[in-house]
């Protein structure tokens, strides 16, 4: 897409095709003879997984909606799905898990993207179209898992949507519009449904804006550094696309290992029981990949601010390109920032830990002697207010001071130079 | 790297076919047969589901049917025709079982042995499936509203687009009262 392009069509039918409409000649540009930095490393092919796991929602998806009933019906059409639909156990399973394995590998992919500096320019509108990809797939995730209409989907369901009824004044009329009547019942079933069912298109849209924007900027790579010759790329085709392969044939043994020996391990037991707006289930948590914001919102104590603080740590992602001050994109030349990047992994993971336990449960059982006035600092609750502070204190803080204080490695010629020299990284 | 890359690619003079060519071929083999693995899965849920196919036969009780009468009953989401044949009716078909048909059978053929006054067929017109309607047409059979299609009392085409006779579901007698369709 960037570039001159080096297509030639070789039969008449091709050269027919190429003057009327060029489609060949986008893909072969695209995919084919597209120069990909010749350093990638494996952190690189998770576009590629990320691709794989959208088709794969997308198909299966697909598949449940012929069989899914919505309304009344809809938790014993998924008991239908998993007894009566020839493999659809199989397809159903694919299809759950399958949001799972999208978010492991979001999830790498945004991390390689901030560790390389993936994000700076000339890739903003690119890193911000990723964001975007992000908001969408948490949104679709969300819907899809109230479909099966159990205990956790109805009172997800119900929690995330009274999350607006946060806002002052217009909360409770939005929450009420966003229902469709005044609890959580079969008429937002049937938007969700509509809305689950449109948004992984609207994905689909954002994806393609997103590599079209990758293949204007050209890709970033563990060096940071931009090729300046040939000799920094390799073609697309055959390097690129068979890493990809490769990587994407170890991932899909990894979510076949779900799908086939794991299927309820990410899930919960509560949603097997049908969705009842009279009782809720005794711990209610979300989906594994929810948790870390879910650990922000309880905690801070007040309902706004908590609220504003979850889509706050979402809002700092998107801020990030005009965060960042460093001149240096890849951390391999930043020793601080590695420092600093590890420790903001590591927050994270504490808050999905945090997020998944009652807030006022020990971090260390039986240990009493962290009580500070009133408050028990051995507890969850105050686990995941660290673990939050240092969330934030990375975007705003961290990271725009150390790349106007810290003094980074000396960083390569080329993309080419180190690759053939082999410098000690 | 790209004279490498050159060498990696081309293929070894004096081997045909090389061991590359023999990598492409196994990997590309390998994913085709893993595609029509994941699509069968993805062909077959198309298929009658096991609730369906579990309600996929219907027990009768024909002595709720009068001499002459028809009943409708639903088979598979269908409708199917039970008629108690007079013997009048049953004669006039086997009068005509050597006429001129699209479609020959004789009238025996059409029912059990020893139940030839009960006729249980599927109430579909073999032309685009529309309901025939009883007791219309001049062979006293059924006539198809939809594109005039006339049956005669055995429910074998006689006039109009139908190509086929009325179609017998697979039946059995359980006791001479009772049948079971399916």
């Amino acid at each position: 897409m960037s570039g001159q392009s080096t297509y030639e069509p070789k039969s008449a039918i091709t050269r027919w095709m190429d003057k009327r409409l060029p489609v060949s000649r986008l893909v072969w540009d695209s995919f084919v003879d597209y120069p990909t930095p010749r350093n990638l490393n494996y952190w690189w092919t998770f576009g590629g997984i990320l691709s794989l796991c959208l088709g794969v929602q997308i198909i299966t998806g697909i598949i449940l909606a012929m069989h899914y009933q919505v309304g009344p019906g809809a938790f014993a059409s998924v008991e239908h799905i998993m007894r009566d639909v020839n493999y659809g156990w199989m397809i159903r399973y694919i299809h759950a898990n399958g949001a799972s394995m999208f978010f492991v590998a979001v999830y790498v992919h945004m991390l390689r993207g901030l560790y390389y500096g993936s994000y700076k320019a000339p890739r903003e509108v690119l890193w911000l179209l990723g964001c975007v990809i992000y908001l969408l797939m948490m949104a679709t995730a969300f819907m899809g898992y109230v479909l099966p209409w159990g205990q956790m989907s109805f009172w997800g369901a119900k929690v995330i949507t009274n999350l607006f009824g946060a806002l002052p004044l217009v909360g409770k009329p939005i929450t009420i519009w966003l229902w469709g009547g005044y609890a959580v019942d079969y008429p937002t079933l049937n938007r969700f449904f509509s809305l689950h069912y449109l948004l992984p298109f609207m994905i689909a849209g954002v994806v393609i804006l997103h590599i079209w924007a990758l293949h204007v900027a050209g890709q970033n790579n563990p060096t940071g550094v931009e090729p300046k010759s040939k000799a920094d790329t390799v073609a697309f085709t055959p390097y690129a696309t068979v890493k990809d392969g490769f990587a994407m044939s170890l991932f899909l043994i990894m979510f076949a290992l779900f799908v086939f020996y794991l299927p309820n391990a990410l899930g919960h037991a509560d949603n097997y029981t049908e969705a009842n707006p009279l009782k809720t289930p005794p711990h209610i948590v979300p989906e594994w990949y929810f948790l870390p914001f879910y650990a922000i919102l309880r905690a801070i104590p007040d309902k706004l601010t908590g609220v504003l603080a979850m889509f706050g740590a979402i809002a700092c992602l998107f801020a990030l390109p005009w965060l960042d001050t460093s001149k240096v994109k890849s951390m391999r030349y930043r020793p601080q920032a590695k420092l600093y990047f590890v420790i903001f992994i590591v927050a994270c993971v504490v808050l999905g830990f945090c997020g998944a336990h009652a807030p006022d449960d020990q971090v260390i059982p039986g240990l009493s002697a962290f009580q500070l006035l009133d408050s028990n600092i051995n507890s969850f609750v105050w686990l995941s207010r660290i673990a939050a502070l240092y969330y934030f204190a990375y975007f705003l803080v961290i990271t725009p001071l150390l790349g106007l204080r810290e003094t980074p490695l000396a960083v390569p010629e080329s993309i080419a130079a180190p690759a053939l020299s082999h410098p000690a990284e | 790297m790209a004279e490498t890359a050159a060498d990696a690619t081309a293929s070894t003079p004096g081997q045909d076919p090389n061991r590359r060519d023999f990598i492409y071929i196994a990997a590309v083999a390998a994913a085709a047969g893993g595609a029509a693995a994941v699509a069968w899965p993805f062909i077959d849920q198309m298929n009658p589901a096991a609730d369906t196919l579990a309600a996929a036969s219907v027990e009768y009780d024909l002595s709720k049917v009068e001499p002459g009468a028809q009943v409708v009953i639903t088979w598979r989401k269908q409708p199917l025709f039970i008629r108690n044949r007079t013997a009048a009716q049953i004669a006039s078909a086997v009068k005509d079982d050597h006429a001129d048909m699209k479609d020959p059978a004789t009238d025996a053929s059409r029912v059990k042995p020893g139940h030839a006054q009960w006729l249980i067929l599927l109430g579909s017109c073999t032309h685009l499936g529309c309901v025939p309607t009883e007791g219309g047409g001049k062979y006293g059979g059924w006539l198809c509203p939809c594109h005039g299609s006339v049956y005669d009392t055995a429910g074998r085409i006689r006039s109009g687009p139908a190509p086929k006779n009325l179609e017998l579901p697979e039946y059995t007698f359980l006791t001479d009262t009772k049948v079971k369709i399916g």
